[in-house]
């Protein structure tokens, strides 16, 4: 799925202006707990979390995430964006829940990060 | 090839810089054209301990090492140390407060996660002497040459 259907199915806006809208993307994981993102084969991934700091930046850049959406209307403080912008990370806030976003992202085909679903 | 050595100072509870010296070092990597699942494998040990030293320890320092056969990361801080290292080691293990939690850490994965990634792992400590995580990345060895 290429990212810019995944924003627009999760009504979700840009924080940054990068545009990596043509990004193809497979495979997504839900998760607030930054030591699972990094435990697990999480390389060209979307991540969907409700953790907004700037050390959900470093994990996405450290565990090769290829873009984020921040759920439930989180707007992150500055420096995560800001970080997100030097990082060159595309990063997303999403007015939804993290249930309604996998489960829309989950019925247009998108898998976890075995493969499975 | 001269092995080359990085050094990043790390400050305790500095959330706000916690984890630049991994980033660093990862991009530095990148630009040596090491193996990407190589790469990935020392980001993340890197990240963790880093992340440890910061959330958990004291004020200490990153240390990369890219040598021709191996990388190495040791992460040193001047913390209050560990008391029994094998139960730190227990996956779920933590006792990481409020604030790393709502960074997303304190799920006792860190140093299973540093074990699972890095070809060697060793962890030194005693309480009042600070931490010392040491890991080792083997580099594939060089194709042999056909004659
Ligand atoms: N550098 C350190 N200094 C002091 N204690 C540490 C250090 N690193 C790890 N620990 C201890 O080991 C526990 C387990 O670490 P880890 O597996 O990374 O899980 P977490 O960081 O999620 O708590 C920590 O909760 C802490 O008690
Ligand atoms: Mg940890």
């Amino acid at each position: 799925m290429k990212l810019s259907e995944i924003v627009r199915e999760l009504e979700a806006v840009p924080l940054t202006d990068e545009d990596h809208l043509e990004l193809e993307i497979t495979r997504c994981a839900g998760s607030d707990l930054m030591s699972d993102v990094l435990a697990r084969p999480t390389e060209g991934i979307l991540l969907l979390t409700g953790l907004t700091s700037i050390q959900t930046v470093r994990t996405a850049k450290i565990a090769g995430v290829s873009a984020v959406v921040f759920v439930r209307g989180k707007t992150p403080p500055p420096e995560t964006i800001e970080l997100a912008r030097t990082e060159r990370l595309p990063v997303y806030a999403s007015p939804l829940s993290l249930f309604v976003c996998c489960g829309r992202l989950h019925g247009r085909g998108l898998t976890g990060l075995d493969g499975r679903r | 090839m001269a092995s080359v050595t990085k050094r990043f100072p790390l400050r305790a509870r500095d959330f706000l810089h916690a984890g630049e010296a991994s980033i660093q070092v990862q991009a530095f990597l990148k630009t040596m054209r090491l193996d990407p699942g190589l790469i990935r494998r020392i980001a993340i040990c890197s990240y963790e301990a880093e992340m440890n030293a910061v959330i958990h320890g004291g004020n200490g320092e990153l240390e990369m090492t890219l040598a021709e056969d191996r990388i190495v990361i040791e992460v040193r801080d001047e913390g209050a140390g560990i008391a029994d290292i094998e139960l730190a080691m227990q996956p779920g293990y933590s006792t990481a407060d409020e604030t790393a939690r709502e960074m997303g850490f304190g799920a006792g994965m860190g140093l299973p996660n540093m074990k699972t990634h890095a070809d060697e792992l060793e962890l030194a400590s005693a309480p009042g002497r600070g931490t010392r995580a040491r890991m080792i990345f083997r580099r594939r060895p060089p194709q042999e040459k056909t004659p």
